[in-house]
């Protein structure tokens, strides 16, 4: 196995994969709610205390997965047990472990009935997702992607809002919908390479039907995931019902999947049809890119607001990809980070307005900057960074995507930038009602400002806003070599396969 | 003859004396249950004793290998635990209940004895000796829960059942007439001979039509939603489980009489594969009544199930296996979760469910992993077993069914999911608090574990089943 640098000493990743199970387990035996908290912000916790090693030994310099595990599993259909990480997968993972806590955090008031369950299925979520970003074994991959459904799901439907079992089953129906093909995908690949093992799969000779085939049921998957324009009907519903906890990782992590897929599987596995797809899927991502930011211009909800948001920023992420060059896949994988840190901390605004007023609309949260200064504070610089302000976040990644994007071709570079520009007027518009508003605020006396628990909950976020925004270079350093990598592999189409991939239309 | 070959079948037989002389007294109900709960025990404690066993007896007629042995144990632990989930009965008079043990434990000792038979005549004995059994069950309901339509299910139940054991018959008598034995064992090299006959295709596909009855596989699923309907919520929990292993058992023991030299027998059972997955799942879409719905589900895993045979090979066979084991376990954890919670018996609309997570949080949980795993969600074996199916249909090239399949599984999601959110999602208004005892909690957390389990480590059930099947077509015994 020339891929893996496998981990001699503590493992790591299956300790990252085992904790918040063992969390999970413990909490099973406890009917206490106060236990619950403290006890699942404590797992989480050290979760993130255990990932961060994986930062400073990282070695950037190879492309290999790194911290690799790798175990037998059900020798009788040669599944194994393989974990390793490399520059793509990195971030994200600490993204999740570093936002788990906050999510514990922030719940902590929202959540009233049932805090056992909600924070047993908090740390399942974490768990699955974590391995999901780890697993080179594509059964575990499948395995995991599938079972981070159920919490996800629970999570929504249990305590979510008023339309939540609407939201809750579409969500649950689209992407096992989107997925099974995926699965019929995954098997026809073992089929051809006789491994499930995810690098042994790269950079084989496969027809050109085979590759569109594969290639379409890969999409399928993860554009219900990221979503793209038009598969995006799920995110808002599910939003707006879930839990400001259960926003969070829907918005920050779950919708990662979706690219980290595209990066991992798609552009590896199936370099010619991913060539050959690519206008199409660029087109997409412009279309979601401006729709999303009309559609964000005419909301009155807060949260479908930021979702629609989402669309449009996830449509960076996309065209970012399939710009296929260094700038632009870089500026996505940075931006999946950026979109991670904004977005989470913008739904985690909107709920601690929403645990004050009970209401999402704008209305009934305009005017705040009077009676709110250090909520509007943050608010202010997390809308700024959403809307790619410079010197925030945001700014690096979306400047890269379009250098990428300009590299690539003017036209959809030029048809992208409009979206910037919705960015800023519906995040100002959005600003402008909450801090000054238009009328006075009907609820004055129920806003206090926030207390500490809650300045905890956002201030990492905000130092990540602008430690990326002022100096990317230690997050973009990581991911050189793997995205270098990555891209030779899809370029790596032999001249034969190509000329079929051209004639296609 | 060695006594220990035939030692499950002999104390099932002893027991059901023991209950036949329960039945003439005075009703005993609480005593007969004892009695039954005992005899599964030890016979679990038989059968595992028993698995090693291996030899012919009664004229070649019964043979014991670890195939039938192995199927031996898992109907013991199948009868046990139904037992375990139905002990209040809340469905039949105490006045029937010795007689309502008596027969399921003869129809246990039909099924028992139906995987040892490979000889057609005894296997036609046992088969009815099990069926016989199991249609007097259904109408032993009572009158006030069942409003009657328990005789309506039986009488269907009997009638079908009846058909399709004539059909079985008719195509036993075209193997006879053709080969001129009724042992499976000479009857094998006779067919290949003439593998080129359309007479062998008939009879060998009349003859599986009886297993396929039982199986609950399209088009000879009609009496499926009526008897799980009309049937007490114990006997649904003993018919939708139980009896499914003799089939499966007896139809790996057919197709493996078949070489296929062409594509019509593969061509045939995946029509019938894809028929019942979307007749299942379609129709139980728009289900009300719980039991009703998991008759639709079993008729869809039937589909599933077929998979494993129809490619003809040991590794579908054994995968066939790990499936109906997966599926035995799913259904029984969801059964005890209706027989707890139907008050008197009654049968239960999903929507009686609502607000099981405050009512009774384990059976809430213990039915949301079920119905997760006859959803074919990771990490519970429901999924294992239709991923490996997935995988090997796949690699013999059968894209079109295994895309078929896949879409069932998305189809099949939703009626599940509803199933999980009224449990999980609503409040109780009102419901009662649902009673547990020790033994259900215990066997409710076994249930789960060994869902979760068989999901995530699938190898030693993988290899005992492969054992099963090397087995069966081991060198003949002495």
């Amino acid at each position: 196995m020339d891929f893996l640098i496998l981990n001699e000493g503590f493992r790591t990743l299956s300790a990252l994969l085992v904790v918040p199970l063992l969390g999970a387990l413990v909490l099973l035996t406890t009917s206490s709610a106060s236990f619950a908290r403290f006890w699942t912000l404590l797992i989480t916790t050290i979760t993130a205390a255990l990932s961060l090693p994986l930062y400073w030994g990282f070695d950037a310099t190879t492309a290999k997965y790194q911290f690799a595990e790798h175990l037998a599993w059900i020798p009788a259909l040669n599944i194994n047990y393989t974990l390793g990480i490399d520059g793509i997968s990195l971030l994200l993972i600490l993204l999740t472990t570093l936002l788990l806590p906050l999510c514990v955090l922030a719940s902590w008031n929202y959540i009233k009935t049932r805090v056992r369950e909600f924070m047993i299925c908090l740390l399942i979520m974490e768990a699955a997702m974590l391995g999901v970003f780890m697993a080179l074994d594509f059964v575990l991959f499948y395995m995991l992607w599938e079972a981070m459904l159920i919490p996800m799901y629970l999570l929504i439907a249990i305590w979510g809002g008023p339309r939540k079992v609407y939201a809750s089953i579409k969500f649950f129906l689209y992407t096992l919908a989107g997925s099974v093909l995926l699965l019929v995908a995954i098997i026809a690949l073992y089929l051809h390479n006789g491994t499930w093992f995810i690098p042994m799969m790269m950079g084989q000779e496969y027809s050109t039907l085979f590759q569109t085939v594969v290639f379409l049921a890969f999409f399928l998957a993860f554009a219900i995931k990221v979503p793209m324009f038009p598969f995006h009907t799920w995110l808002p519903a599910a939003h707006v019902e879930a839990p400001t906890a259960g926003s969070v990782i829907l918005a920050s992590v779950l919708l990662k999947m979706g690219t980290y897929g595209f990066l991992r599987f798609c552009l590896p596995i199936t370099p010619a049809a991913t060539l050959t797809f690519t206008p199409y899927i660029l087109a997409l991502s412009v279309a979601g890119i401006l729709y999303g930011g009309f559609t964000a211009l005419a909301q009155s909800d807060m949260k479908k607001l930021i979702a629609y948001s989402s669309v449009g920023h996830m449509g960076f992420v996309t065209l970012g990809i399939f710009v296929l060059n260094t700038q632009g896949v870089e500026g996505a994988l940075l931006q999946m980070i950026n979109h991670g840190v904004t977005t989470g901390a913008l739904f985690l605004c909107v709920g601690m307005i929403y645990e004050r007023t009970h209401s999402r609309e704008l209305d009934s949260a305009s005017g705040l900057g009077k009676f709110m200064p250090i909520y509007v504070t943050f608010l202010a610089f997390f809308s700024l960074s959403s809307l790619a302000f410079p010197g925030t976040n945001s700014f690096i990644g979306e400047f890269l995507i379009l250098v990428g994007a300009f590299t690539k071709s003017k036209i959809v570079a030029g048809c992208a930038i409009p979206g910037a520009v919705l960015a800023a007027a519906y995040m100002l518009r959005m600003l402008q009602r909450m801090i000054w508003g238009s009328k006075p605020n009907p609820h004055p006396e129920i806003l206090s400002d926030l207390s500490l628990r809650e300045i905890v909950t956002l201030a990492p976020l905000l130092v990540f806003v602008f430690w990326i925004g002022l100096r990317p270079e230690p997050f973009l350093s990581v991911m050189h070599t793997s995205v270098a990598h990555l891209l030779a592999q899809v370029h790596q189409v032999t001249p034969q396969v190509m000329t079929v991939g051209t004639l296609l239309p | 003859m060695k006594l220990e070959l035939f030692a499950p079948e002999l104390f099932l037989l002893l027991g059901s004396l023991v209950l036949f002389l329960l039945t003439l007294g005075e009703s005993r109900g609480n005593q007969s249950r004892a009695v039954a709960i005992a005899i599964g025990v030890i016979n679990l404690g038989l059968c595992l004793v028993c698995l090693d066993q291996q030899g012919v007896l009664f004229f070649r007629a019964y043979r014991v290998d670890l195939f039938s042995q192995f199927f031996k144990l898992i109907i013991a632990v199948g009868f046990l635990v139904v037992l375990l989930i139905g002990r209040s009965l809340k469905g039949v008079r105490d006045a029937v209940r010795p007689e309502y043990y008596l027969f399921m434990l003869l129809s246990v000792l039909g099924l028992v004895m139906l995987v040892s038979s490979v000889e057609l005549l005894s296997l036609l004995v046992a088969l009815e000796l099990s069926s016989f059994s199991l249609y007097l069950l259904v109408p032993m309901r009572d009158e006030a829960t069942g409003e009657r339509t328990q005789m309506e299910a039986a009488v269907k139940y009997i009638l079908f059942g009846v058909v399709a054991t004539a059909i079985m018959l008719f195509g036993m008598s075209y193997l006879f007439g053709l080969t001129g034995t009724t042992y499976l064992a000479t009857l094998l090299p006779h067919l290949r001979g003439m593998a080129d006959q359309p007479a062998v295709l008939v009879g060998i596909v009349m003859v599986m039509a009886g297993f396929f009855y039982k199986l609950g596989v399209f088009p000879l699923h009609f009496w499926v939603p009526d008897v799980y309907q009309g049937a007490s919520n114990e006997t649904t929990a003993f018919i939708a489980t139980v009896p499914k292993l003799g089939a499966v058992a007896l139809l790996i023991r057919f197709v493996t009489l078949v070489l296929p030299t062409d594509q019509t027998m593969p061509m045939l059972l995946t029509v019938l594969a894809v028929g019942s997955m979307f007749y299942g799942n379609l129709l139980a879409l728009v289900q009300k009544d719980i039991k009703r719905m998991l008759g639709y589900s079993g008729i869809a895993h039937a589909g599933y199930l077929l998979l494993g045979l129809l490619t003809f090979k040991d590794a579908g066979y054994v995968l066939a296996i790990y499936y109906i084991l997966g599926y035995l376990v799913m259904s029984l954890a969801c059964f005890l979760v209706i027989c707890k919670v139907s008050t008197q018996g009654e049968n239960l609309k999903i929507e009686d469910l609502t607000g099981l997570h405050q009512r009774a949080p384990l059976l809430a949980l213990t039915m949301a992993v079920g119905m997760f795993g006859l959803g074919g969600i990771p990490p519970f074996v429901g999924f294992m077993g239709k991923f490996m199916l997935l995988a090997q249909t796949l690699s013999h090239g059968y894209l079109t069914l295994v895309i078929l399949a896949a879409i069932n599984t998305a189809i099949s999601i939703y009626y599940y999911l509803s199933v999980v959110r009224v449990a999980y999602c609503t409040d109780p208004e009102a419901r009662p608090k649902v009673v547990m005892d020790g033994m259900t909690r215990l066997v409710s957390v076994v249930l789960m574990l060994l869902i979760l389990a068989m999901g995530v480590a699938p190898s030693n059930i993988l290899a005992m089943a492969a054992n099963a099947i090397l087995a069966l077509q081991g060198t003949p015994l002495p």
